[in-house]
Parts: C-alpha cells; sequence; structure tokens
C-alpha cells in the first residue's frame, strides 16, 4: 500500500479511547440534562395547567352583591294580609328591587337610563327575595337593608375583569354604569360574598345563577348507579378468570377481549350506548341509569384487571389450607381469597370510578348535554353530569362562565384528588406483604 | 317507578326467603341440636331458597320491563284508524308514536291533537297500567311459586350447597361473558347501522373522497341537497392532530422515563413520578378548556406577533395539549419496560468502557424497543380516539390541509357534532357518524392488538 498515513506507527487504543473521552463526557452530560429537561418541562405542565384553572376559577367562589334599602311593602307583596303562600308567590319582587334603586338614584329619570340601571341587578334576584320572604313572613311591611345578586356583568366589573380603559364600545358595561358601581362601592353598598348558589342551584343562562348542583346530582347518581353494577360483575369475573376458568380457547377470548376493551376509545361505547341501550332497549335518554350502563362496560375492565392482579397476589397457601380442612373451591373464595384480595380490588375500583366521573365523551353521545335546570332526584329523571356541564359552560361566550367553568373543574378535580387519595391509603392501610 | 317499588319487595321476598329456608332446613333435620342430619349448613338452605324465590323473578321482570314498551306501541299503533295510518313513512310513523307517547306522559305534543291521538294516547295510558299491574300479579306469583317449590325440596338430603354453588359459578361465568358481550355489542351497533349508511353512500365516496359537509339542506332543489361524505380530510386531521401530539409526548415521555429510571435520584423519582401521572388522571374535558381558552389564544397572540394567520382553533392547538396528556402514557410504559431489562446487559456494557448515556442508547434502549414501540402505539391509538380535546380545542370545519396553524376537524369531532343536536335516526348523516365509529374502532382495535402482542411478546423474553 502506499498511502503515507500507514507508515506512522499504530496509536494505542488507549489513547483513541482518551483523545474521544472529553467528547463522550460532554454527550453524557447533554444526554442527562436532555433528560432531567423532559421531567422538568412535565412538571411545568402540570403547575401551568393548575395555576391556570385556579387563577381563572378561584373567583367564582365568591359573587357581587348590591346592598339596598328594601322596602318590603305590604301592599306590593300582601295585599289582602292572609299571608297565604300563594300570594306570596306571585307577588312582583323586581318592583320592590327597581323601587329601592330608584330611589338610591333620584337623578336618574330618562327611561333609557333606568332600565340600564335596573339592568344591573340579575334577573333571579326577585326569586331569592321571594324565598327569604317566604321564609320569613314577618319582614313584610318592614324596610330592610338586603343584599341584592348582581348581574354578571356588575360581578366581572368589580372583580377586575373589565378593562376600565378600553374604548367604551368595546367594553360590555358603559361608563355610566362605572360611575353608578363605583359610586355604590364609594358607599360600601357593593360587596363580594361566598357563592352559596353555586353549591345549591341548577345551571342556568345567567352566569350569576349557574350552579353545579344538578350537575354534582347527576354524578353522583351515575356513579353510585355504575358501582353498583360494575362492582359485583367486576369482581365476579376476575374471580371466574383467575381462579376457576379452564384455559381452553374461550377464555382466551375473554382475556383478550378484556386487555382490549381498556383501550377502545370511550367515545365508541357513547356509539354502543346509543345504539344498544337507548335504540334498542329504549332505555330513557339523558337519564343517570343508560349514563351508568356506559360507564359500567367502560369501567370493567379496568376492575376486572386490578382484581385480577389483586387476586393473583393471595398466596396459594391460603387457599390450599382452606381446601385442606374441607371449603368448598367457592367457599375457598368467598371466605378466604376474597376477603384478602379486597384492598387491592377496591383500590382498583375507586380508580375505575374516578375515571368514570371524569369522563365526557360517551356521555354527549346518549344525550346527557340536555340543558336540564333541575335537579335531578332519582335514576331515571334526566339529568347531566359535572363534565359534561364544564364542557356546556366552557362553550358559553358570557366571560362570567369561564370562571363558572374554572370553578367546576376545580370541584371535579377536588372530588378527583380525593377519591385517589382513598385509592392510596387503603393501598397503604391495608398492603400485605407475604 | 312501580318497578322500583317490585324490585324492592323482590329483593325484600329474597331475604324472607333466606329466613324461611333456613327454618325450615332446621325444623326438617330435626331442631337446631341435630342439624349435623342435614347434608349442607342450614344457610345454603336458605340461600337456595332465596336464589329459587328471587332469581327467575328478577330475570322475568327485567324481560317484561324490556319488551312492554315495544309490545304496548305495537298494538297502540295497530288499533289506530287506517285513514290515521296509511301513507304514512316509516320516519312519520315514528313521529305519531312519539306524540302519542308525549301526549300519554304529559309532555309537549308536536302535532295538533286530533281525537285518534287523543284515544291513543289514552289506550297507551290504560295499557301501561294494565301492564304494570300484571307484572306485579306475574312477578309476585313466580316469587311464590319459587319459594314453594324450594320448600318442597328443602330436605335434609337436599345438597344445598352443590346446587347455590353451581349457581354461583353460572352467575361468574355470564359475568365474565359479559366482556364479550360488550364487544359484540360495539361491532354490532356500529356494523349494523354503517351497513345501512353504505347503502345511501358508496363506500369509494366515503373512504376517498374530499369533500365533507354533512349538512342536508331542507328542500331537495337547494345546493348541496344530499350532503357529501368524502372523509379523507376528517382522517388528515385526525392524523395531524395525534402526530402533533406525538411530537410532544413520545420525546418528553420517553426522555423522562429514560431520566427517571436510569439517573434520577430515589427521592427526585418518588416526587416526579407521581406527579407525572397526575396528568394522566385529570379529565378529558379540563384538557379541552385549557386548550380552548388558554393555549390556543396564546397561539394566536404569539403567530400574530410574528405575522402568521393563526385560526382561533388550530390543529397546534390540540395537538400540543393532546401531547401533554399523553405524555405520562408513554412514560410509565416505557418505564415498565426499561425496568424489565436485566441490571446484567448494563454491567456488561459499563464493563467495556462505555459511558451511562452509551449504555442506554446503545444497549438499553435497543433491548427494551419492542416494548417501547408497543407503548407508544397503544398512545397513537388514545390520540386518535381522543375526543374531548379535539372538540374543544380543534374546529368543525373540514379543511384538507397540511398546515397545522389551520383549523382542522378530526373523525371524533365529527362523531359528536353529528349525534348531538336535532337529529332524525336512519338519515345518511346520523348514521356517518356510525361509519366513522366503526373506522374508528377498527383502527384502534388493530393499534391496540398489535400493541399488546408486542408489549407481550416482549416481557416474556426476560422472565
Amino acid at each position: 500500500m502506499n498511502n503515507p498515513a500507514d507508515t506512522t506507527p499504530p496509536r494505542r487504543a488507549i489513547d483513541i479511547v482518551n483523545a474521544s473521552l472529553k467528547r463522550r463526557y460532554a454527550r453524557e452530560r447533554r444526554f442527562r440534562w436532555l433528560g432531567a429537561t423532559a421531567v422538568t418541562l412535565g412538571m411545568v405542565f402540570v403547575v401551568l395547567l393548575f395555576a391556570d384553572i385556579i387563577l381563572k376559577g378561584y373567583t367564582a367562589f365568591q359573587q357581587t352583591y348590591i346592598q339596598l334599602p328594601i322596602e318590603l311593602a305590604a301592599a306590593t307583596i300582601d295585599p289582602d294580609g292572609a299571608r297565604d303562600p300563594a300570594t306570596l308567590a306571585r307577588a312582583d319582587y323586581m318592583k320592590l328591587i327597581r323601587e329601592a334603586l330608584r330611589e338610591r338614584f333620584p337623578e336618574v329619570t330618562d327611561r333609557r337610563d333606568r332600565r340600564l340601571l335596573n339592568s344591573m341587578i340579575s334577573v333571579g334576584a326577585p326569586d331569592l327575595l321571594r324565598e327569604r320572604v317566604m321564609a320569613d313572613p314577618a319582614l313584610i311591611g318592614t324596610t330592610q337593608e338586603l343584599w341584592i345578586l348582581a348581574d354578571d356583568d356588575i360581578d366581572m366589573l368589580v372583580k377586575g375583569y373589565i378593562d376600565r380603559n378600553a374604548p367604551a364600545s368595546d367594553r360590555r358595561v358603559g361608563d355610566q354604569m362605572i360611575a353608578w358601581v363605583d359610586r355604590l362601592e364609594a358607599e360600601g353598598r357593593v360587596a363580594k360574598r361566598f357563592n352559596t348558589i353555586f353549591f345549591t342551584h341548577g345551571t342556568s343562562r345567567e352566569p350569576e345563577l349557574a350552579g353545579i348542583a344538578g350537575a354534582l346530582m347527576g354524578s353522583f347518581y351515575t356513579l353510585v348507579l355504575t358501582f353498583l353494577l360494575s362492582f359485583p360483575i367486576g369482581v365476579g369475573a376476575a374471580l371466574y378468570l383467575e381462579e376457576f376458568a379452564p384455559k381452553n380457547r374461550w377464555t382466551d377470548l375473554i382475556e383478550v377481549n378484556v386487555n382490549n376493551l381498556a383501550a377502545v376509545p370511550s367515545i365508541v361505547f357513547g356509539l354502543l350506548g346509543l345504539a344498544v341501550f337507548i335504540g334498542f332497549f329504549g332505555v330513557p335518554r339523558s337519564t343517570p341509569l343508560v349514563a351508568a350502563l356506559v360507564m359500567t362496560l367502560m369501567t370493567l375492565p379496568t376492575i376486572i384487571i386490578a382484581s385480577r392482579v389483586a387476586l393473583k397476589s393471595v398466596p396459594p397457601s391460603i387457599r390450599e389450607a382452606a381446601l385442606g380442612v374441607g371449603a368448598s373451591p367457592l367457599q375457598t373464595q368467598f371466605h378466604h381469597v376474597l376477603p384478602l384480595a379486597l384492598p387491592g380490588i377496591l383500590t382498583g375500583s375507586i380508580i375505575g370510578m374516578a375515571r368514570a366521573l371524569g369522563e365526557t365523551a360517551p356521555l354527549l353521545m346518549i344525550g346527557m348535554i340536555a340543558f336540564i335546570v333541575d335537579i335531578p332526584k332519582g335514576f331515571n329523571d334526566a339529568a347531566t353530569v359535572l363534565p359534561v356541564q364544564i364542557f356546556l359552560w366552557a362553550d358559553s361566550p358570557e366571560r362570567g362562565f369561564v370562571e363558572r367553568t374554572s370553578a367546576a373543574i376545580l370541584v371535579l378535580l377536588a372530588f378527583l384528588f380525593v377519591m385517589n387519595l382513598a385509592a392510596v391509603l387503603l393501598r397503604r392501610r391495608f398492603e400485605r406483604r407475604w | 317507578m312501580y318497578s322500583w317499588i317490585l324490585m324492592l319487595v323482590v329483593l325484600a321476598a329474597m331475604a324472607g326467603a333466606y329466613q324461611i329456608g333456613r327454618q325450615r332446613a332446621i325444623a326438617s333435620a330435626g331442631g337446631p341440636t341435630r342439624i349435623k342430619q342435614l347434608h349442607s349448613l342450614p344457610t345454603y338452605y336458605g340461600l337456595y331458597a332465596a336464589l329459587w324465590a328471587g332469581l327467575p323473578a328478577l330475570m322475568l321482570m327485567g324481560l317484561w320491563i324490556g319488551l312492554q314498551d315495544q309490545i304496548v306501541i305495537g298494538l297502540v299503533t295497530s288499533h289506530l284508524p287506517t285513514e290515521v295510518v296509511s301513507g304514512l313513512s316509516e320516519g312519520r310513523l315514528g313521529l305519531l308514536i312519539n306524540d302519542i307517547r308525549n301526549l300519554a306522559t304529559g309532555n309537549i305534543v308536536s302535532a295538533e291533537v286530533t281525537p285518534e291521538i287523543q284515544a291513543a294516547a289514552d289506550q297507551y295510558n290504560r295499557l301501561n297500567l294494565i301492564s304494570q299491574w300484571a307484572m306485579w300479579a306475574v312477578v309476585l306469583a313466580v316469587v311464590l311459586a319459587g319459594l314453594a317449590y324450594a320448600w318442597m325440596r328443602t330436605q335434609p338430603r337436599l345438597r344445598a350447597r352443590n346446587r347455590v354453588e353451581s349457581a354461583f359459578t353460572v352467575m361468574l361465568i355470564i359475568f365474565s361473558s359479559i366482556a364479550i358481550l360488550t364487544t359484540l355489542g360495539i361491532v354490532l351497533s356500529v356494523l349494523f347501522e354503517s351497513l345501512l349508511f353504505f347503502q345511501k353512500v358508496s363506500p369509494l365516496e366515503f373512504f376517498f373522497g374530499t369533500n365533507w359537509s354533512p349538512q342536508i339542506a331542507l328542500r331537495a332543489d337547494q345546493v348541496g341537497a344530499s350532503g357529501a361524505f368524502g372523509a379523507i380530510p376528517l382522517f388528515t386531521g385526525t392524523l395531524m392532530v395525534s402526530l402533533i401530539s406525538m411530537l410532544v409526548a413520545v420525546p418528553i415521555g420517553l426522555l423522562s422515563a429514560i431520566y427517571l429510571s436510569e439517573y434520577a435520584h430515589r427521592r427526585v423519582r418518588a416526587i416526579a413520578k407521581p406527579t407525572l401521572e397526575i396528568l394522566a388522571g385529570i379529565p378529558t374535558v379540563v384538557y379541552g378548556f385549557f386548550a380552548a381558552l388558554t393555549v390556543a389564544p396564546f397561539i394566536r397572540e404569539l403567530g400574530m406577533s410574528f405575522g402568521l394567520d393563526v385560526a382561533s382553533e388550530s390543529a397546534l392547538a390540540a395537538g400540543l395539549v393532546m401531547g401533554i396528556m399523553i405524555i405520562p402514557f408513554v412514560s410509565s410504559l416505557s418505564d415498565d419496560v426499561i425496568n424489565a431489562v436485566p441490571q446484567s446487559l448494563r454491567d456488561g456494557s459499563y464493563a467495556l468502557g462505555a459511558t451511562q448515556s452509551e449504555t442506554i442508547r446503545r444497549v438499553v434502549i435497543p433491548a427494551a424497543l419492542p416494548g417501547i414501540v408497543g407503548g407508544i402505539l397503544l398512545a397513537v391509538s388514545r390520540a386518535i380516539g381522543e375526543t374531548m380535546i379535539v372538540v374543544m380545542a380543534a374546529g368543525l370545519a373540514a379543511n384538507l390541509t397540511a398546515n397545522p396553524l389551520d383549523s382542522v376537524t378530526t373523525v371524533t369531532v365529527q362523531i359528536v357534532t353529528l349525534l348531538t343536536g336535532d337529529q332524525e335516526f336512519d338519515s345518511a348523516k346520523t348514521l356517518a357518524a356510525f361509519a366513522l365509529g366503526l373506522t374508528l374502532f377498527l383502527v384502534t382495535l388493530t393499534l391496540n392488538v398489535i400493541a399488546l402482542s408486542i408489549v407481550r411478546k416482549y416481557r416474556e423474553q426476560y422472565e
């Protein structure tokens, strides 16, 4: 060979390695740094997500009220003085509130301005006043300093979500209204108080009147029924597959099926519910009943898989001992194996329930997105559930619904947190090492 | 309403039957001191009686409730005067039946109430009432008959435990078959409706057409009266959103799995791993809200400051947030398989003088690759089937575009929009949702089967 490079003495391996060491260590550091960045990025996402929702939502737990001296004139509320509930319920409470407003702002005489003034009060305020009066008829005839629910625009203004410097045409609240609110604020007649409506009312088109009670009850009924159906079925199926089933094609098929079902997109379960439960069996739409049926099918794989793991972790010696003293196979399972596996089974079930609580997509298919104001009273009442309520509110254009959506999300996350915590504690408390 | 009470009555009867059966067994053996004469423990005789009293009755009740409405409606329509029914299309008839039902339950009725319909509604109510009472009578009779049968059979020689246990075993088998029934239900429900759809729209148009506008005009002579069902824009939209989400989730998920399992201190891992897993437990509707109200406006502002035209609902926003959602999925699956690689492989590599990162890249990752690929396939299937994020953040317009800043629509979004809101059954528009569902199911099923078999095969190698 006539290559001149070949004439140099051969380099030793250690030299090659030493020469490349710096580069290799740099690469090592880069790779490590990359991994740390990925983990940090993931954590940053968690923090961002929570910070965003908390910052958007925490204000919804307070609601703006305006204090007005309201003359609960007997002539308007109860002209015949009989204190008849029907009469009390029919009275024009809006008129009382408007009169109080007019008295506070005597200079407002123009009809248009007066209408503007009246729009500061929520359309739901008269209902709240009625409840108040009907609970305590002694108030009739007196003048009370009452806190009246403000309109959502005023609420947003007081909470600082409306940019006062923006041109008046871009704002939902005009200059005049701002001046009024400022005047009331200076008099100490505007206050933010704890938003009980949010927890006691169903949904509404008006943000200040919208609450999550209906959705919470819907979620509650759905979850209870889901648990009642999916827990026995899931545990039974796991018990059979893990302990009794012969190893044959049929059980193999079931096993593959369970694993696959766990990975089927949730919306497909919605299609199943629509076609089979609603279309074929005629279960009423938008009810916790049909939602629970769909959720049961969705959570079954989770429960079955978790229960099988829990059953597998019970050592065979327990079974052999039970069989040895003459228990039948079923007695062995029900009296000895199941109680020992129960903590693990429950943990898995709680996690499955938590997923069912947060599930939305399949419920859209079976009509849970109907606009339902009433709070459901049973499994067969039309209802919606919390995640769907969040979806519906997220679509609403009013600024007031943004904070309510975030607040509803916070409530949902709180429930999920409690459920997951329960699962973790349960596991800690009853975990056994054999 | 009445059915619930009946259900409670039957359950109470079962509890009573348990007591009766138990007492009867003890009595037939000749008192509590002589229960050794019995084949089984007295409890089993109680359970035996309870099962006989309850199970047939409950099954009958389920069947009755399931069929009642269909039978009653059938009777009512068959009694409708022919001049009302004749010449009505199936859809019209359905509307009429709905009216009758609404009238009967005191709801709002769509058409004017004619005497015939009023009569039909009355008949509907009457038949329902009769059916209710008949169900009560028959179910209670079955309860009593079952109890009587158990009562007669209860003798010391009766092998009550074996009977009860075989009943339980059958129940367990039925429970475990529900998984199969569910799959069957999914396949049948989407398949039948899809077949109806493909009778109206050719599969060629559906799978290869590029124009998607399912809105069907009110009048037949309007433009686009028949709707267009070319699903290619939906498929490309789905693929784009999934691709973006994978570009976010796979590097971050994989790298954090590597870092947490190979580099991180035990304490860091103990905090970071559950924190990342929080992302998996957050409901998707929350991500959708985050995407639509925080990420999408942010991207839009950012794009505007660079002079780009960004749609307010962009594929990028939906994809990014979906990627965040899938991070823990990729990371925990990869973590599992990386941990399953035996330490001896790493030690061998170190002994040859490799650095840690070289070991990871040249030894650990190749060894874990099948499992990682399986995990990523599962994540892809999840991204394709994810609904809420794209419904809230990706948009409705079916654009055939490669620009991630544009608004796209996906298969799941279209299923939701086609099936919510005003709809009629058996129109091509509604049925299209089932055809999309079938496609979605088949694609994700294929991905899942491949992924699960890869993961399973790989796991066996080191065990």
